[in-house]
């Protein structure tokens, strides 16, 4: 027993020696400090209207710690500061699960719920169970097709299919010839409409790439392999910000010329479009699917309004080049765009 | 009836078994990891014809590439294995390990060094605690890095979230020592023209340090014992906890490279990452020749087993198949090779 609390005592010394080291050994650049110097003048939200507190529950289909599905939240949680609304979040990347977490809110007798149609056949009893106990549901991101007949007041976001046709324009105009769709998620819909749409318009030759999303050196020496062993691949589109920088990585590891192209924002694609690096971004405004979702309920509940006259309210593509990164950049790096 | 009796010793020139000189041939045979050595031959070869670009230097620098990131993970995992011992939480400690280091040295707006010895502290410690659990409690370790598996991940999750507010971490490479960091974890090294990652000279090392352990050292005879039969070599005074703590904290070492890796290659680290990645570490062990019950196998065997994995998963890419089928390719693929290196492995003790 004594050799082990020698033991504990030796990891401690080396504990507190670190964390002395740590006062010490400080960063003169970057880091907390920075982003506190960064944010010191920042307000917080607080309601703009006084109607009752009604409680709002979002559940979307999004997997464990995906950056997308945070920044929908952040715009739903601005928009519900501001409604006075009792904001609730649970996901599930299982569509059985998430139909039970609808189940879960409607028993909750929530004022309203906000639900993705990724697996729209799972969801359609759910939606359909909330109807009858009179909650109003807005869908949002997945299930543009499905969400009218399944008696949702409006769907908002991006329909994946156009959003693809549109990075194939964009191809086009930028004059490429063989393209590399990368998917870091197999079998996942939404990813095979974006490649889909895109073969669709684009002109040159188009080939989808699967990786495996949770691993990022697999995903940057399989994109790396693939433009090795194809030298004529002059674009790469990857389908999640995340994967738009490791495809750099993997460009310059196989000295390849492409452009990498990439669905969706974050703080490093923002900062890659401004040197250069990405050629362009599609943006499907996720901060707006969740902000527009809390905040049409709200309508609804308060005036009766419903937006889009049935037909979805689309949050995209947005087309984000270097011309309109500086500006992103900021925003991006506060979680919002 | 005759009176002569049956000789009561056997003849004197067979000699103990023990003391019997084998031939070279035969010791190579012998050898665990000799199944995947063929394998990844057979494998190397059959890219080689398939794929026209597998054969470029660049190409191979890619495989290798892939190996090592795997291969650092796996060769502890093989270690622990012939100790007989599972470890679940292997994937999504490396990701654990990155948010770690990257976490501590934002928010202490410290050298990244420091952040860097933290996550090492760190992560040892959880190698401690998968150890120690395991060693004072009845339950497998099946379960009990099940259990370890889950609660890092819901803590990369939540940690995550509650300390950066967001689900990945904040950029850390405008702070200092991030340069000198990444020279140490994710610098490239060219040799004649081709860039090779320094994961591949990690995982050199780990294999010739975890080689030498097994051969050479006692720890590895305590290793062999622990995973042949538990009860045997505690009989005969192996301090069983001891070795087993230690070959966790072998993993947790291998998750620290690998977790350093991640931050200082792609300085940005997703906080839901790792999951599913103790499995290929797993696979590249048992390939390796590694048995699933214990006391067989060898770190060469489990570099030799990522290597197979890394020609493979690549090799699919070079050879620019449907990606459709991708994934059963993959099966097939290690399934073919490990029932190849079981083949061998068969012939070999047969010829013994």
């Amino acid at each position: 027993m004594a050799r082990v609390r020698t033991g504990v005592r030796a990891v401690g010394a080396v504990l507190v020696a670190v964390l002395g080291a740590s006062l010490v050994g400080c960063s003169s650049t970057g880091g907390k400090r920075a982003e506190d110097a960064r944010k010191a003048a920042q307000a917080s939200g607080r309601a703009a209207v006084d109607t009752p507190r009604w409680t709002f529950a979002m559940i979307t289909h999004s997997g464990d710690g995906d950056t997308f599905w945070d920044i929908v939240q952040n715009g739903a949680k601005q928009a519900a500061v501001k409604d006075n609304i009792k904001f609730l979040y649970s996901h599930h990347d299982e569509a059985q699960q998430q139909a039970q977490l609808v189940d879960a809110a409607i028993d909750k007798k929530v004022d309203g719920i906000i639900v993705t149609l990724a697996k729209p056949d799972a969801m359609k009893a759910a939606v359909a169970r909330a109807r009858k106990a009179g909650i109003p549901v807005v869908t949002v991101n997945s299930g543009s097709e499905e969400s009218k007949e399944f008696g949702a007041l409006t769907h908002i976001g991006q329909d994946e299919t156009i959003a693809g046709e549109a990075v194939g324009d964009e191809l086009n105009e930028r004059g490429r010839k063989k393209a590399l769709c990368v998917l870091h998620e197999q079998g996942n819909v939404g990813h095979e409409q974006r490649c889909e749409g895109a073969k669709k318009t684009f002109k040159g030759e188009m080939k989808n790439l699967y990786v495996e999303g949770t691993n990022m050196p697999d995903v940057q020496s399989s994109i790396e392999a693939r433009l090795q062993s194809d030298k004529d691949i002059d674009a790469v589109v990857t389908l999640g910000a995340p994967f738009a920088d490791t495809a750099v990585k993997a460009k310059e590891g196989a000295n390849s010329k492409a452009e990498i192209d990439t669905f969706d924002l974050n703080e490093k694609v923002a900062g890659g479009l401004k040197s250069g690096s990405l050629g362009f971004a599609v943006d499907q405004q996720p901060y707006l699917q969740g902000y527009e979702a809390v905040d049409l309920l709200w309508l609804y509940k308060y005036n009766a309004d419903v937006l889009g006259g049935g037909k979805p309210v689309l949050t995209g593509p947005q087309i984000v080049t270097k011309d309109q990164a500086g500006e992103l950049e900021d925003y991006a790096k506060r979680g919002t765009r | 009836m005759s009176a002569t009796a049956p000789a009561p010793h056997k003849p004197a020139q067979e000699a103990d078994e023990r003391l019997l000189t084998t031939s070279p041939l035969k010791k190579l045979l012998g050898r665990p990891e000799l199944g995947s050595v063929v394998g990844a031959v057979a494998v190397f070869l059959f890219f080689a014809i398939v794929a026209d670009s597998f054969l470029q230097a660049n190409s191979i620098a890619t495989v290798l590439y892939a190996a090592s990131t795997i291969g650092i993970m796996a060769v502890p995992v093989a270690l622990l294995m012939i100790g007989g011992e599972f470890d679940l939480s292997a994937g999504v400690m490396v990701t654990t390990s990155a948010l770690i280091s990257s976490m501590f040295s934002y928010q202490m707006t410290a050298n990244v060094w420091v952040g860097v010895g933290v996550s090492l502290l760190a992560t040892l410690a959880i190698g401690v605690f998968n150890g120690v659990m395991l060693t004072r409690t009845d339950p497998p370790s099946f379960i009990i890095t099940l259990g370890t598996f889950l609660m890092l991940t819901g803590m990369n999750l939540g940690f995550t979230k509650l300390i950066s507010g967001t689900v990945s971490t904040k950029s850390i490479s405008d702070m200092e020592g991030f340069s000198s960091a990444k020279d140490v974890f994710a610098s490239t090294i060219t040799v004649g023209g081709v860039d090779f990652k320094i994961t591949i000279v990690w995982w050199l090392a780990m294999v010739a340090v975890a080689t030498w352990i097994l051969l050479r050292t006692r720890a590895g005879n305590w290793i062999f014992a622990v995973g042949g039969g538990e009860q045997a070599a505690r009989a005969v005074g192996v301090p069983v906890s001891k070795t087993k703590i230690g070959l966790y904290m072998g993993v947790a070492f291998g998750a620290w490279v690998s977790g350093q890796h991640l931050l200082f290659n792609y300085d940005v680290v997703q906080s839901g990452e790792g999951v599913g990645n103790e499995l290929i570490y797993i696979i590249a062990a048992v390939i390796g020749g590694c048995l699933i019950t214990g006391g067989y196998g060898s770190a060469v065997g489990a570099a030799v087993g990522a290597l197979i994995f890394g020609m493979t998963s690549k090799g699919i890419v070079y050879a620019e198949w449907n990606p459709d089928w991708f994934k059963f390719f993959l099966g097939a693929m290690l399934l073919l090779a490990t029932l190849l290196n079981a083949w061998v492995r068969k012939r070999a003790e047969a010829t013994k």
